[in-house]
């Protein structure tokens, strides 16, 4: 071999993404070819930029840029190499220079800043690409001062309910406790999202980082991160990382001299979406089942094992990094009203162009449908979408010019929830999706309150009635009943907010509630 | 309280006498014991390590898991029950997890999910009679932007159509 060339560096994904659609397939491809053509080649398993649609993205590294390929098949790959593929020549599956990709390019990435570039568990990569600058700052500062930092970013929390991150950090700081503890909720349970699979298996440092400033500014010395089980390629990555970053010292005890202590695990949930609720998940952590605590409490002034707690989101806990990087008012002047900074939001279900989208809060549905997402995959119109989860409403597409914006959500009974945008055509039969609604929750119910326990599966016998034309106006009026007792009655969103994404299919979408009258399709429903 | 319940239902039993567990299975989760009782919580750790070492957690491990951790075998048990990820029954030699949830259904997945259960014969929870798959559901499996999505032990597939599910399987109707 010729001394003075040097190996061609390829990056495929070991994101699970594009391991679903092949990505392992397509790597042991390019080792194999590249051995058998004999050239050398530096095979780097990246992440996913997020762009799915175009999974497996490979991409070379030249002089120009990272140029892309993609969706590329195992089958591709010895065309590629003679098309050049080492130089970035061109091929049918081109994408040119990856980071001029609009999609990419319109974006905003703070949080997201290193994905698809990195070698996720790679620490000198990590470091190479502004990893751990915010710790090394924050070791440098007072406490109170890193939490001021958080406090004034306007960072709320991702996990759904938007409680501002500093304030909450602020009360464990003060609260009593011989031991505290940083808790990462990474059970993420609705569908339609998958940014918190994305930060651990394809930057999981940045969410290590982040969880030690936490636990630098509060005053705690123990972090737990809370996965749920249905993620094992994101628990591989966290645990390869933790280990790189303890013999880096940059977590366990005196990280770099500072004095400053830090230990962190990887706990596995059960399969359980109750224990996305963060009380849940505690109990869940103390070897218990899921079922909900009241609340007070606080889990900031009594949380696991009894201790003042700092429960956070994993995008929440990922976003400190850069804040304590580059300054509060960096993060501050992107977003809108009291959403500030940015939000990554997940284009998922029938959508052409369907990934990660990490905009300044304020962008439309229009524009993350259309402009990003290029309209359904179907390529029939888009009839509505489900934002916010399992619990969020149907939004129709009067709605689609709405803002990203906590509060210009809520005024309409909407969700922006952990910013995952589930779309469908219309071919989409909106009591079907009702039912379901009613029906996951009595899946998942803890058990703890009747209305929704006990509602939910009267809900789904109600929208059957209903459906079938059986004395339907009566039915919807127990229907809407019913919605309104388990929004009353319920402890926590689980029951208490099933009732929106019901309530918001029988508004937008009377029609699909009659259709008994009009056409008579037999349904295939197949109870679980 | 449950325990109570429980504890009155169950008379006392010998475990020596009565536990099936052979003593492969009594050693591998005597391993597991040994390497995870200490962590704080470590309920759940030590069930998913029964589960990843023998398949699932058999009944009789209950009382072993209990005594170890100073618990009522009824809380051991309550736990379990609680979880879908848990199961008490031999699974078969695959196990299958088809996304139920509305991501995946946006694109097919109740479709899918009606041409799984027809061509494996089985609904969700059950194995197959030659015991080559067992059916779970999953309520997401974060692979939304290409559903519909399946885990075939614990690797995941997207845009997975009736076509690549046979060709995943080898199963045809
Ligand atoms: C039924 C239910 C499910 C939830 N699921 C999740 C989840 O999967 N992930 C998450 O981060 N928060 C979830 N939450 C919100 C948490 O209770 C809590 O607000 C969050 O962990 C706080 O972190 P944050 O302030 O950083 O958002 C859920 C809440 C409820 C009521
Ligand atoms: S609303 Fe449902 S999930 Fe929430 S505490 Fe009550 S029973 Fe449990
Ligand atoms: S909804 Fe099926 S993978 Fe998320």
């Amino acid at each position: 071999m010729n001394a003075t060339k040097k190996a061609v560096t390829i990056y495929v994904p070991r994101d699970s993404t594009a391991v679903s659609l092949g990505a392992d397939e397509v790597a042991a491809a390019i080792t194999a070819e590249a051995a058998r053509i004999g050239i050398d080649v530096e095979l780097i398993r990246n992440s996913s930029r997020g762009m799915f649609w175009l999974e497996p993205l490979v991409e070379v590294a030249t002089d120009a840029g990272r140029i892309g390929y993609g969706p590329v098949q195992p089958e591709d790959v010895a065309s590629l190499f003679a098309t050049g593929l080492t130089h970035g020549g061109e091929h049918p599956l081109s994408l040119h220079l990856v980071e001029e990709i609009s999609y990419l390019k319109n974006q905003e990435r703070l949080t997201f800043a290193r994905a698809g570039i990195t070698d996720p568990v790679n620490l000198a990569d990590y470091r190479a690409h502004d990893g751990y600058k915010g710790l090394s700052n924050a070791l440098a500062m007072e406490p109170a001062a890193i939490i001021a930092a958080v406090t004034d970013s306007g960072l709320r929390g991702r996990g759904g309910a938007a409680f501002p991150a500093g304030i909450k950090w602020k009360t464990v700081s003060g609260a009593e406790g011989e031991q505290k503890y940083i808790v990462c909720n990474g059970d993420e349970g609705d569908s339609g999202t998958f940014a918190d699979r994305m930060v651990c298996e394809g930057d999981p440092f940045v969410l290590i980082e982040g969880m030690t400033i936490a636990g630098v500014a509060v005053g705690a010395t123990r972090g737990y991160i809370y996965l749920r089980c249905e993620y094992p390629y994101g628990e591989r990555a966290l645990n390869e990382a933790i280990k790189a970053a303890y013999a880096a010292n940059w977590l366990g005890a005196n990280i770099q001299g500072s004095g400053k202590h830090f230990d962190l695990e990887v706990r596995m949930g059960a399969g359980a979406y109750i224990c996305g609720e963060e009380t849940s998940l505690l109990e869940s952590l103390e070897g218990k089942r899921g079922m909900v605590r009241f609340k007070p409490p606080l889990p900031a002034i009594k949380g696991l094992f009894g201790c003042p707690t700092v429960i956070n989101n994993v995008i929440t806990l990922a976003s400190v990094p850069i804040i304590l990087d580059k300054g509060s008012e960096h993060y501050k002047n992107f977003g809108v009203g009291r959403s500030r900074g940015t939000l990554p939001v997940q284009l998922a279900g029938n959508i052409k162009h369907g990934g990660l989208v990490e905009k300044a809060f304020g962008v439309s549905l229009r524009d993350l449908l259309y402009t990003f997402g290029g309209g359904a995959l179907s390529g029939r119109p888009i009839r509505t979408v489900q934002v916010g989860g399992p619990l969020g409403a149907y939004i129709p597409d009067s709605q689609f010019d709405l803002p990203l914006d906590y509060e210009a959500y809520a005024k309409l009974n909407n969700m922006v929830g952990h910013g995952g945008i589930t779309v469908f055509d219309d071919t989409v039969d909106m009591a079907e999706q009702a039912r379901f609604s009613m029906e996951f929750c009595a899946t998942e119910s803890c058990g703890k309150c009747t209305p929704c326990r006990i509602g939910s599966t009267r809900g789904m016998e109600v929208i059957d009635r209903l459906v079938a034309g059986d004395q339907p106006v009566k039915q919807e009026a127990l229907l809407r009943d019913l919605c309104d007792t388990m929004l009353a009655g319920s402890l926590c969103a689980l029951g208490g907010m099933a009732p929106f994404p019901v309530l918001s299919a029988l508004n937008h979408f009377p029609e699909d509630f009659q259709k008994s009258s009009q056409q008579q399709t037999p349904r295939v429903r197949v109870a679980s | 309280m449950a325990t109570s319940t429980f504890e009155r239902r169950s008379p006392p039993i010998k475990l020596a006498e009565l536990s099936s567990l052979s003593a492969a299975d009594s050693a591998a989760i005597n391993a597991v014991l040994a390497r995870l009782k200490n962590l704080p919580g470590a309920l759940l750790p030590i069930l998913h390590g029964v589960q990843e070492a023998l398949g699932h957690v058999p009944k009789d491990a209950v009382p072993v898991i209990a005594k170890s951790l100073n618990l009522s075998r009824a809380e051991v048990h309550g736990v379990i029950s609680f979880y879908h990820w848990y199961r008490t029954e031999k699974p078969g030699e695959h196990v299958l997890h088809l996304c139920r949830a509305e991501a995946c259904q946006a694109v097919g997945g109740r479709a899918l999910e009606a041409h799984v259960k027809a061509s494996l014969g089985i609904d969700f929870h059950e194995t197959t009679a030659d015991g080559r798959y067992t059916l779970e559901p999953a309520y997401c499996l974060g692979n939304c932007a290409v559903g519909p999505s399946l885990m075939i032990d614990g690797a995941l597939k997207g845009r997975v159509t009736a076509d690549r599910f046979d060709r995943l399987t080898g199963v045809t109707a």
